[in-house]
């Protein structure tokens, strides 16, 4: 099953690699991964599309909530979350087929963005199922180059939120007569499952 | 108060109350070697990096307290690699701090650099690189925060040995503000009142605990709610000692090589109540024939612990300690209840117990640990290598407090004994610290021999030198037809005794039975660090046994 995962991370040297290096070591297979600065210069936003069955994905979310650079996770439910993808398609075309062509550029409220004397290129958004049927259907005027982005997605309702950093004051972890640092109650970054 | 990055890095062990550093100096921590002459933090030269690592490990272990390791960039940095990486997988508290080549040359594959951070990205809980003298306090305060909070693992702080020698207006941090990190999550008292109820309709409980409970300091809140309930206790190899062995509830080790009661117990259990323990595959045999009659409550505090391998009816997200007191309090006696499941236990104890050939006139490994035990009254700080020496001392120390049974359970790390040994005794100086080791594990960390004598530390290596790679050997003889493929050790071992001497240690070599306590005893009685080289029989197996892939009561043992 396709999971959507919406993730915050500190914006900092080495965070994509923690997260594609979790994904690598255990297994779970990304389908995109998308990620860019969000209206807070020190957050990012990862958007990851994932396949698996639920304890994958519950395994995803708990293994990316445990990295310590890791914000908050979400996993964004289909109907509640808007997602979108931004493509380029540099497809063949010359004046036998360039309004055919257009005429599906259109029919998908895509944008061309460039012409040339045998090519076309053609910025399309939307959802994953209308550029595939978009792509299919450029198909026989033969596609040169794509570009996909990965998928974004935000959700409808709700707002994925930064948690106030608790401030924590550790006790002498390496000193003799001292215990573990024992801070205090927090709130978790993904629900506890109970079954 | 101005200092340099190097000084600040030693005035941030200072202020953590860090006692030793485990290490080996080198072209990149230059500068921070020459702040460690000034200070009162006592170091340890170690012989290589990965022995530096295994007695941080064994320092943490025997103390709870973080363990310390301070090493050079490039080779330095990557001989740390497996002790991180034993440490990760057995949840030890470090702070590891490896030197790094000056920023600017960072990623022109300098002399002595290794990308350190990637490397141990996957083998750390954390790992941080000094890009800023500025942020260095920070990040110590850090560091020392994430190793020894929540489920504690190690922590690496890569250096770069400009920043070390650029200076900074000093000031450490009281508190750390980490937004994406919250260790102790509040106990969900639903989900302990659900798992209270289900426990206390059980007829069939077992507890399965793991080194969780060692690590939360449980130990005491665990035999409370055992004396109340009668509920009987097995413990993975991580677990042992968090559980007096000798108590009647106790079913000693579960897993590959656990008793065949404590392994008959679990799955026949209807109640699987798992404290700070993972479902390791050691532990659970086949998966999908684990406690198949059992409803499973899961305590810990790594919620990605939970239904990772075994999908589990109650989680309880949190530290071992307050959700066993918890459980003191809502749960009842229920050995009258438990009347039956406790007397089939006593069948399968009286049926099956753990045993050695007594008559034999070779030196047996289970023997040489028998005797160690009552010598030592089971009161020493234990530590193993891995393999068959491993199981046998699981199998036959019998462990009676908390944080005395060490050994890399998860990693299955082969010559940790011996340094985590040399770590071990130096957080408990006042108590014996034995270490049995194998032949095969002791050789591949046996150059810090000259570390223990030089430090005078006092710990006691009992080395059960049967000649092969034993485990190796077992799984050859029994399945794949004892083709000893590159398993044999003995023509080629060294002269252990020879080797131990010229180290500067007290050594005693036995060979017949009869000398076993005669040495052992000469061996506890030395005041500085001893070897005992024990030559034991070539193939004994260790018996019980739950092959690879069967079920976890589909056991072998001895005719």
């Amino acid at each position: 099953m396709k999971h959507t995962v919406a993730v915050l991370v500190e914006n900092s040297f080495g965070v994509l690699a923690r997260v594609a290096g979790l994904f690598s070591a255990r297994g779970f297979n990304i389908d995109s991964l998308a990620v860019g600065e969000t209206h807070d210069p020190q957050i990012s936003r990862m958007t990851i599309v994932a396949h698996g069955n639920d304890r994958v994905l519950e395994q995803i979310m708990k293994q990316l909530a445990k990295l310590i650079d890791v914000i908050c996770v979400e996993d964004l439910k289909p109907e509640d979350m808007m997602e979108r993808e931004l493509v380029l398609v540099k497809v063949q075309a010359n004046a036998a087929t360039r309004n055919d062509i257009m005429q599906i550029v259109n029919t998908f409220r895509a944008k061309i963005v460039d012409v040339s004397q045998d090519t076309l290129t053609i910025e399309v958004t939307g959802g994953e199922s209308k550029v595939d049927a978009m792509l299919e259907l450029l198909q026989p005027f033969k596609l040169l180059e794509v570009v996909r982005t990965g998928t974004v997605a935000i959700s409808r309702n709700s707002v994925l939120s930064v948690p106030a950093a608790e401030i924590v004051e550790p006790k002498r972890s390496a000193a003799a007569a001292t215990q573990a640092a024992a801070p205090k109650k927090t709130k978790s970054k993904t629900k506890e499952i109970s079954k | 108060m101005k200092l340099t990055g190097a000084q600040a890095m030693i005035r941030c062990l200072e202020l953590e109350g860090v006692e030793y550093v485990f290490g080996l100096p080198g072209g990149a921590i230059l500068p921070t070697f020459d702040a460690v002459y000034d200070s009162k933090i006592k170091f340890i030269l170690v012989r290589h990096e990965q022995g530096a690592t295994h007695m941080a490990d064994g320092y943490a272990r025997a103390t709870g307290r973080t363990g310390v390791v301070l090493v050079t960039s490039g080779p330095g940095a990557t001989n740390t690699v497996t002790g991180l990486a034993t440490a990760y997988m057995d949840s030890v508290p470090m702070v590891c701090i490896t030197g790094q080549v000056a920023t600017h040359a960072i990623g022109s594959d300098a002399f002595q650099e290794a990308d350190v951070v990637g490397i141990t990205r996957p083998v750390t809980k954390h790992n941080y690189l000094v890009k800023d003298v500025k942020d260095l306090p920070r990040i110590m305060k850090e560091a020392f925060y994430i190793a020894n909070s929540g489920r504690p693992g190690p922590v690496l702080v890569d250096f770069p040995v400009d920043v070390s020698r650029q200076v900074t207006e000093f000031e450490y941090p009281k508190t750390v503000a980490i937004r994406g990190y919250h260790p102790n999550p509040p106990i969900n008292m639903e989900q302990v009142k659900k798992a209270a109820d289900l426990i206390m309709q059980a007829k069939r409980p077992v507890l399965y605990v793991g080194g969780g409970a060692v690590g939360s300091g449980a130990g005491k809140e665990l035999l409370e709610l055992v004396n109340k309930t009668g509920i009987p206790v097995t413990t993975t190899v991580l677990g042992l000692g968090v559980f007096p062995e000798t108590h009647p509830s106790s079913l000693r080790m579960l897993g590959m090589h656990g008793t065949h009661y404590a392994n008959y117990s679990v799955q026949n259990s209807d109640v699987l109540i798992a404290v700070g323990a993972r479902f390791d595959d050691r532990v659970t045999g086949k998966i999908d024939k684990f406690a198949p009659h059992a409803k499973i409550v899961h305590v810990d505090i790594d919620p990605a612990s939970i239904s990772k391998t075994i999908k589990v009816d109650v989680s309880i997200v949190g530290d071992v300690k307050p959700v066993l007191k918890e459980f003191s309090k809502l749960l009842k006696d229920k050995r009258p209840q438990m009347k039956e499941w406790l007397a089939q236990i006593e069948v399968w104890k009286k049926k099956h117990p753990l045993k050695y050939d007594q008559s034999t006139e070779e030196i047996l490994q289970e023997y040489v640990i028998d005797q160690v035990a009552k010598l030592t009254n089971h009161k020493a700080v234990v530590t193993t290598g891995v393999g068959q020496h491993q199981m046998w001392t699981a199998q036959w120390y019998q462990f009676e407090s908390p944080r005395s049974m060490i050994n890399s359970g998860g990693l299955g790390t082969m010559g940790y004994g011996f340094p985590s040994a040399i770590g071990a005794q130096l957080g408990r100086p006042n108590e014996t610290v034995v270490c049995f080791d194998g032949d095969g594990s002791f050789q591949m960390t046996m150059c810090e021999l000259v570390t223990a004598s030089f430090y005078k530390i006092p710990v006691k290596i009992i080395l059960l030198d049967n000649g092969h790679h034993g485990m190796v050997r077992q799984w050859q003889e029994l399945f794949y037809r004892e083709r000893y493929s590159a398993s044999v050790l003995g023509p080629s071992n060294p002269d252990f005794l020879k080797i131990a001497e010229a180290s500067g240690l007290f050594a005693k070599r036995v060979e017949r039975k009869d000398e076993v306590i005669p040495g052992i005893k000469a061996v506890l009685a030395h005041a500085g660090p001893a070897l005992l080289h024990c030559r034991v029989a070539k193939k004994e197996n260790v018996y019980p046994m739950v092959p690879a892939g069967n079920a976890l009561d589909q056991i072998i043992d001895m005719a």
